[in-house]
């Protein structure tokens, strides 16, 4: 296992390189001078002058190259064109906030749809199997977006019963300790604190949680059917063992590697969608933080965003590779 | 008539279509079995004569304002209503078709052709080439897809080529894994191995063996992935980073409506509602075309 892991994050090596390679070359690809795009056409040749040399950009590109991996691994991100901080201090909460997000609506959508998909594979053929599917069928080729616009509406505006933007009310604020405000409001006691966060994820959550509850429960239909028609379920069964028992301790621990694969991308994909869901909720994930950046054109921000979450986005699926041996002890480490 | 002669009655008939006719004649027995799949089909088929025939159809045009009539509902005159520029959505919908369809087409085929190409070279030729083609593939898909495009469009800036240019390359490694992993199955098959004992050049093997042999996969999935494009498109539209207003692309259309939801809902509900209906249409196809095509990739 160990010996695997190490192989594992060694292969990773390469890839993180390229990702730096391909994040560093956004920049350079903006065609004519990159500081001229940003400015605007309205800029000085002083103002662009100085905006190359803070960037570096007067440099030879391997000379840029070297500078910007040092830079990274001193944890420097850069600094924003925006408002002149460093990124690294800036980006935390941000990220904290789409960690937060993601992890509340990665909990929705393991929950409803593993056991949405065993309750199709267990009632195969069924109304509730139809209908279960057809309703996954139809997240995985729903918009989010647009689910998150008429949530809004439906539950905001006409019902009154959630927020509809951001991650705290307007006049409320958190005392920042881990910038996770759920558990930040738990650390402080501020259990109306607690209430109001909770119900300013509820919306987006669910948002976010459409696509991946959809797809867990496809996958989890499609292998628990498999499992359910093996030898060992039959003799389970043949000895009078309760259905609800067979399906959920035997059945699911021996379907669940293929679930897993799936929640382990989603998860990693979610840190990428999340921006679209962060956009039409207000709410200040590093998508939104990305998002802002790109209309103003803050190319460093940019940059650091993307890094960040695509880093995220690697080591979710390294871990997801790892708990594959934990779970099903069958499989061999090379 | 004795069941053996029957047999030879129709055997020579049978062999007289040639194989592509029979692959054909076995694949649609197979599909048109597939309910779902036929459904897909039919919505898939439905949006490309919208999107052909969107002059003959749409009752109005797409950019024909009347600021009287400014975010009506549904009405007998305006099926699903008018937006904030008195625009007939149902017009709009109709030709934002085009829009959709052609950006998930054209994205998949840039996509499936660079795909194959790297795929190809990678799987055939081994060994440098397939390291530096796999990891290529490895660290683009090392990246969530949306948040790509996003980067790609971000350099190139805000259009509808440019952010169908951003999803075909974000789809290239898909296709480039799917060949190049074909390849390495066909290409030792024996009668690859006797094609190249006869002197066969390898650009004759690719085209003529083994990428015939890689076409159901890349069939399936192309399909499938015009889906994710079609969404994809409309996500970079609604991020004001895709289409730009006044085109009618469908995702476009939401981001200039949401203001408007609170008192003109119908604005935000049916392009999106169109969204889901085309996206189903060729997600129940692709996984059709995937049971009929390609029994192996099913789940």
């Amino acid at each position: 296992m160990l010996s695997y892991s190490i192989k594992r994050l060694l292969m990773l090596i390469p890839v993180l390189i390229g990702m730096t390679l391909i994040v560093f070359g956004i920049i350079h690809a903006i065609p004519g001078n990159p500081a001229q795009t940003i400015l605007g056409t309205k800029a000085t040749p002083e103002a662009i002058h100085n905006l190359n040399q803070a960037l570096g950009l007067d440099q030879p590109w391997y000379i840029q190259y070297f500078t910007y991996l040092k830079n990274i691994f001193s944890g420097n991100l850069g600094t924003s064109i925006q408002d002149n901080m460093p990124i690294a201090r800036e980006i935390w909460p941000h990220l904290a906030a789409t960690i937060e997000l993601s992890f509340v609506a990665m909990v929705i959508a393991v929950v409803v749809g593993i056991n949405a998909g065993i309750i199709s594979a267990w009632k195969q053929n069924s109304a509730l199997d139809y209908s279960a599917m057809i309703l996954a069928l139809i997240g995985v080729s729903m918009p989010i977006f647009w689910l998150g616009l008429l949530e809004q509406w439906l539950f905001s505006v006409k019902l009154n019963w959630l927020p509809s933007i951001g991650r705290l009310d307007i006049v409320s604020t958190v005392r920042p300790i881990t910038n996770l405000y759920l558990i930040d409001t738990l650390i402080e006691g501020q259990f109306s604190q607690f209430w109001m966060v909770v119900r300013h994820l509820i919306l987006p959550a669910i948002a976010l949680a459409t696509i991946p509850t959809a797809i867990i429960a496809r996958m989890t239909r499609s292998s628990m059917l498999e499992v359910l028609k093996s030898d060992y379920i039959r003799t389970t069964k043949a000895k009078g063992e309760r259905m609800g028992l067979i399906v959920y301790k035997y059945a699911l621990k021996n379907a669940f590697i293929p679930i897993l694969t799936v929640i382990g991308l989603q998860t990693g994909l979610m840190l990428g969608g999340a921006i679209l869901t962060e956009t039409i909720f207000g709410w200040p994930g590093i998508g939104l933080y990305v998002y802002n950046a790109i209309q103003y054109r803050d190319y460093p921000v940019i940059q650091s965003g993307i890094l960040v979450i695509a880093f995220l986005f690697v080591m979710v699926n390294f871990v997801t590779d790892l708990l594959y041996g934990l779970i099903d002890p069958r499989i061999k480490y090379r | 008539m004795p069941q053996s002669e029957q047999n030879t009655a129709v055997q020579p008939a049978e062999e007289e279509k040639g194989p592509f006719v029979r692959n054909l004649l076995e694949f649609w027995k197979s599909f048109r079995k597939n309910k779902p799949a036929i459904v897909g089909a039919v919505i898939v088929l439905f949006f490309i004569l919208m999107a052909a025939f969107a002059g003959f159809i749409a009752p109005q045009g797409i950019n024909d304002q009347n600021i009287n009539i400014r975010l009506q509902p549904p009405s007998a005159s305006h099926w699903l209503g008018t937006d904030d520029f008195g625009r007939d959505i149902l017009s709009r919908i109709i030709y934002g078709s085009r829009l959709s369809l052609r950006v998930g087409f054209f994205a998949v085929i840039g996509s499936i052709i660079v795909g194959t190409l790297l795929g190809v070279a990678a799987g055939y030729f081994g060994k440098f080439i397939d390291t530096v083609i796999s990891r290529f593939f490895d660290i683009l898909l090392a990246f969530p897809s949306i948040l790509l495009s996003i980067a790609i469009v971000a350099v190139l800036g805000p259009s509808l080529n440019n952010a169908l240019v951003a999803i075909a390359i974000v789809n290239v490694p898909v296709f480039g894994r799917l060949v190049r992993a074909r390849v390495l199955t066909v290409k030792e098959e024996e009668y690859i191995m006797a094609a190249r004992s006869i002197g066969m050049g390898n650009t004759r093997i690719i085209f003529n063996h083994i990428l015939p042999n890689s076409f159901a996969p890349i069939i399936v999935q192309g399909t499938l992935n015009i889906a994710t494009a079609i969404l994809d498109a409309a996500g970079l539209g609604f991020l004001g980073m895709g289409a730009q207003p006044p085109q009618p692309e469908w995702g476009t259309m939401l981001s200039s409506s949401r203001q408007y939801i609170t008192n003109a809902p119908w604005t935000v509900l049916f392009p999106g509602l169109a969204i889901i209906l085309v996206v189903v249409g060729f997600n129940l196809m692709g996984d059709g075309l995937r049971d009929a095509l390609d029994p192996r990739m099913k789940n």
